[in-house]
């Protein structure tokens, strides 16, 4: 199993007092799969992918990414299962405004110490973006911006990828066809993918779907 | 709704407390160092004013003795010539001046007390008389049976007394050390030749002699105030205009919900008004505070050098702290004026999202680019054809914010050679964020380089001052020791004494004239091997010691030499009827007036009535002490007429040890402000950094490599500020060595490097980044998750 989550709770402290986001999620998720996390605003899927991406601690429960257990693993150990393991798409893109393109579609690759140029051209290839390589992000369109984040998690060949959103921001024409970009990708590497989404219509594209709502499993 | 609105805006500073303390503190810092630097001015002029208004010298023309004191006698010749004088005494007591006036012919406004003027004239020139001085002053004076009246507008150091008090004080019954002539004369008087041929007449000044002597000094210190205050301003320009793109969006809301842009534009100003007296009045009282610490080495740098007495007590002068408060609103309005101009201009419905201001590059770079290139320019141009102390001073201002202003521009190229060049994933992307950071440092970055280019300047014109001064001092002060008489009998008596006991007796001989035109000294040299192995010239015939006693040549001082143009070859006129080629020009430090030398019989032979009064003694050293003992023991000699050689340069030395002080005080307090200024920059900069470092987070950088990045972000723009600051502050030393120097005294110094005083400067440059730099990085490097995850999550 790629990814086992067992009866995970998280607690933040809020304005009012404790809010529980999370009240023990349980999922699994096998490589190649495809899993639409849907739930209302405040359901807990964000702060879920947060701690799959062990960007985030959870206060019980467990979780296994391709057999390593974020509980054991301190600061770095999570910062080297994200750079190897995880692949991570937001919703904003969240590219860095400084590098170029290019560098910012190896820049995760490369932190892992995985980077494939002919791979990196590939995927910038098959985004469209080969005429851009040598821009900044600002110089770039919203649709292009997501397919560059896109490339950048898919470059590092994670063997989980998780999407926050990620046509979020993006008109409905846009969105689709970046979602197909992605969606073949992920099918092409054998990469597992939990993607959080608000759309019933996105959702209905993923193999399986789970439900959250209230930070429980519906 | 004005109370509204201001509760609104005033939110702002509650939420961002470091903000408020930014502004405030950088604030009350530019004025502290502006006002403390004042505050020391204000005082050493008002004491230069004193010392002038004592004698009159500014108002009144002077009768001088060619040498010695001026016999009562000869005063009252003068008076029955028609001649409209008053006497004057002068000595000293136990350290304080004593200066003895006639109340009944002075001058009208010399003195403490006047005829006609409801003065106790009868008690001040009564048996016992009366003592006027400063408390500290009378302090010191408490055995000369006169009454003591404290009188805090007198000059420093000085107490006034009548004439016939002071002769019997300082033991000088008879004698007169100077006249003071009055404006208006009669129009019938003989000659002052044929009366008192053996007196000069000297011209009112016009001003204080000590006010000009020492104005470089003052404009040098008035210089450093001015480029901290600069630094300073530099750092409340970020804080407001990183305040007021911030509350772009509070500021449409509140235009949205009916708030005249007018009214918004004046509850600003008004909100700044505020922060610029605060901090203007904490800024006054940090400056009085700086002015108090430092004062009493300023004083003893001044009677040093110049032998200005200024007072070490600080006097709270309400016109200077008024000065100070509107400076800093002064320069808050400086500040602000560009962060105004962008509010008046915005449209209501501009994007409210802050721009993140200090991150956005500078669009700006091109216009920026060309002015710093024109003030270099201007900079060169001046350094080659300007001439005089304005120029000099408009040089060093156009090539240091010519050099701020092209800072950021170096510093991005240098940035992006440095990405060229990196290899790893982790470097390119430390190069690049760096370049990106610049922006938002340049200003605390042109701080620290003004900092560390004034550092550089001011450390290598003060070290090669002294560097030169204590060789000319070797050079100049040859001679063991130095013994002054007062009279001729004393002299030929001393002379009889001394000569069997010594190797050699060199008189020193001085004769006050005008040469080219300009005041000037004549000095007679004896032919002795002390002249010819200790004396440097800068420029000299071959043989000039011979030519000089062959009576071929005069030599001159660099002063006079660049006064009035003269080179060796030059003919100059000495004496009515003596018309000789210059054969050599010395250094000359320290000293205001033109000198020149003659060889002794000329100078006899020209000016006859002059009388040696003092002499250089060549012995062993280690015969001093025996010989010195036997002068005041054996002979009589008063210890205040004797002088060590040892002990003059041990006192220039510590005068010089003073000015270090005052220097290295300055030197740490614009170093601090700079460091300020990167602390604050980068504490500003962190709360902006996080929605960029976060994603770096996420993909697997740790929030510890985040924080040394942070950390080795600032050591690398550090040094690099540092390199480029190094050339900066040597251009900086030049000017003030070899314009503003030559300008304010009329020679120049030769100019030493100290590679190792700059190599501790860039280290405690570096160290001040690391300092300033190691919290917010620290702070970055414990930044919970929770906050990076806020930055995702505030996404929707």
């Amino acid at each position: 199993m790629l990814l086992t989550v067992r009866d995970i709770t998280k607690t933040y402290a809020g304005a009012e007092g404790a809010v529980a986001v999370l009240r023990g999620v349980s999922l699994d998720l096998d490589a190649g799969q495809t899993l639409a996390l849907t739930g209302e605003s405040g359901s807990g899927k964000s702060t879920l992918l947060h701690l799959i991406g062990g960007l985030d601690a959870p206060d019980s429960g467990q979780i296994t990414v391709d057999g390593v257990a974020l509980a054991g693993l301190d600061d770095a150990g999570r910062a080297a299962l994200r750079r190897g393991k995880v692949g991570v798409v937001f919703q904003q893109f969240n590219l860095i405004p400084s590098l170029t393109v290019a560098a910012n579609i190896a820049f995760q690759a490369r932190l892992a110490g995985a980077h494939d140029p002919a791979w990196a051209a590939d995927l910038a290839g098959r985004m469209g973006l080969t005429a851009h390589l040598a821009k900044y992000p600002e110089q770039l369109s919203g649709g292009q911006q997501q397919r560059v984040a896109i490339a950048r998690t898919l470059c590092a060949r994670p063997k989980l990828v998780l999407a926050d959103e990620p046509t979020g921001n993006l008109d409905e024409g846009t969105a689709n066809t970046v979602l197909a970009l992605m969606l073949g990708l992920v099918a092409e590497t054998g990469a597992g993918l939990l993607m959080v989404t608000h759309s019933e219509r996105l959702a209905g594209l993923m193999q399986r779907r789970l439900h959250l709502t209230s930070g429980q499993v519906a | 709704m004005t109370r509204a609105a201001v509760a609104a805006l005033l939110s702002h500073w509650r939420r961002s407390p470091l903000q408020l303390f930014t502004l405030l503190a950088g604030l009350a810092l530019a004025t502290a160092l502006w006002s403390g630097v004042q505050a020391i001015n204000a005082e050493a002029r008002a004491s230069y004013d004193a010392a002038a208004a004592t004698l009159g010298e500014a108002q009144f023309d002077q009768l001088l003795p060619t040498a010695g004191t001026i016999p009562q006698a000869t005063y009252i010749a003068l008076r029955r010539a028609g001649w409209l004088v008053s006497p004057v005494v002068e000595g000293r007591l136990g350290g304080v001046r004593i200066v003895g006036l006639d109340p009944l012919t002075a001058p009208g406004g010399l003195g403490p007390v006047r005829l006609g003027d409801g003065g106790d004239v009868a008690g001040f020139v009564s048996d016992a008389g009366q003592i006027y001085a400063r408390p500290e002053v009378l302090a010191q004076l408490a055995e000369t049976g006169a009454a003591l009246i404290a009188s805090p507008d007198l000059a420093p150091g000085t107490a006034i007394t009548d004439i016939g008090t002071a002769q019997r004080l300082l033991d000088m019954p008879g004698q007169i050390t100077r006249l003071i002539v009055a404006q208006t004369q009669p129009l019938r008087q003989k000659p002052l030749a044929d009366v008192a041929p053996t007196l000069t007449r000297r011209s009112a000044q016009g001003g204080s002699d000590l006010a000009k002597l020492t104005d470089s000094f003052h404009l040098n210190l008035t210089a450093f105030g001015a480029l901290s205050f600069a630094v300073g301003i530099f750092i409340v320009h970020g804080a407001i205009g990183l305040a007021f793109e911030q509350r772009r969006p509070v500021v449409r809301t509140l235009r949205a919900l009916g708030m005249p842009l007018r009214g918004l534009i004046w509850l600003m100003a008004l909100e700044l008004l505020g922060f610029a007296l605060l901090a203007g009045a904490i800024g006054v009282g940090l400056g009085y505070l700086i002015a108090a610490a430092l004062l009493p080495d300023v004083a003893a740098t001044l009677r040093g050098l110049y032998g200005a007495d200024v007072s070490g007590t600080l006097v709270l002068r309400p016109v200077w702290a008024l000065t100070g408060l509107a400076i800093s609103v002064g320069g808050t309005a400086v500040a602000a004026a560009g962060a105004f101009w962008q509010l008046a201009r915005m449209p209501l419905l501009a994007a409210a999202q802050p721009r993140a201001w200090a991150m956005q590059s500078g669009r700006g770079g091109r216009g920026q680019a060309v002015v710093a290139l024109g003030l270099l320019g201007l900079a060169g141009i001046l350094a080659v054809v300007g001439s005089g102390l304005v120029a000099g001073f408009a040089l060093l201002a156009a090539m240091l914010i010519g050099a701020a202003l092209a800072l950021p521009l170096v510093l991005d190229r240098a940035l992006a050679l440095g990405q060229h060049f990196a290899r790893g994933v982790t470097a390119q992307w430390f190069w690049a964020d760096t370049r990106q950071q610049l922006p938002g440092l340049s200003l605390a970055l042109a701080a620290l380089l003004l900092a560390m280019a004034a550092n550089v300047g001011v450390s290598t014109m003060v070290s090669s001052f002294r560097l030169t001064f204590t060789g000319f001092l070797d050079q100049r002060l040859a001679s063991e020791l130095y013994l002054s008489t007062t009279d001729a009998a004393q002299t030929k008596a001393l002379l009889a004494y001394v000569t069997p006991k010594v190797e050699a007796v060199l008189p020193l001989m001085q004769y006050d004239t005008t040469l080219a035109g300009f005041p000037a000294e004549i000095f007679a040299a004896r032919d002795h091997r002390t002249y010819r192995e200790n004396w440097r010239f800068l420029q000299a015939v071959p043989g000039v010691w011979d030519a000089l006693q062959r009576q071929q040549g005069v030599l001159i001082n660099e002063q006079l030499s660049r006064r009035a143009a003269l080179s060796i070859g030059d003919m100059l006129t000495v004496a009515p009827g003596t018309t000789l080629p210059v054969i050599g020009i010395y250094g000359d430090y320290g000293n205001p007036v033109g000198q020149a030398i003659l060889t002794e019989p000329l100078f006899h032979r020209l000016f006859p009535t002059v009388a040696a009064t003092r002499f250089g003694l060549r012995l062993p050293p280690a015969d001093v002490p025996a010989l010195t003992a036997a002068l005041t023991d054996d002979f009589g000699l008063p210890p205040g007429q004797i002088i060590n050689q040892t002990a003059i340069k041990a006192f220039s030395l510590d005068v010089f040890e003073r000015t270090f002080t005052v220097t290295a005080a300055l030197n740490v307090l614009t170093l601090a402000v700079a460091g300020f200024a990167i602390l604050m920059s980068l504490l500003t900069l962190a709360a902006l950094r996080l929605p960029q470092l976060a994603p770096v987070w996420a993909l697997g950088m740790t929030r510890g490599m985040l924080g040394r990045v942070e950390l080795l972000r600032a050591v690398l723009l550090a040094t690099l500020t540092s390199v480029l600051a190094l050339p900066l502050g040597l251009a900086n030393a030049w000017v003030l060595l070899a314009r503003v120097n030559v300008a304010a005294f009329g020679w120049q110094l030769p100019m030493f490097l100290f590679p190792l005083a700059y190599a501790q400067l860039i280290g405690f440059a570096l160290l001040a980044a690391v300092l300033a730099a190691l919290w917010p990085a620290i702070r970055l490097a414990r930044t919970p998750p929770a906050a990076l995850l806020g930055v995702f999550s505030n996404e929707r």
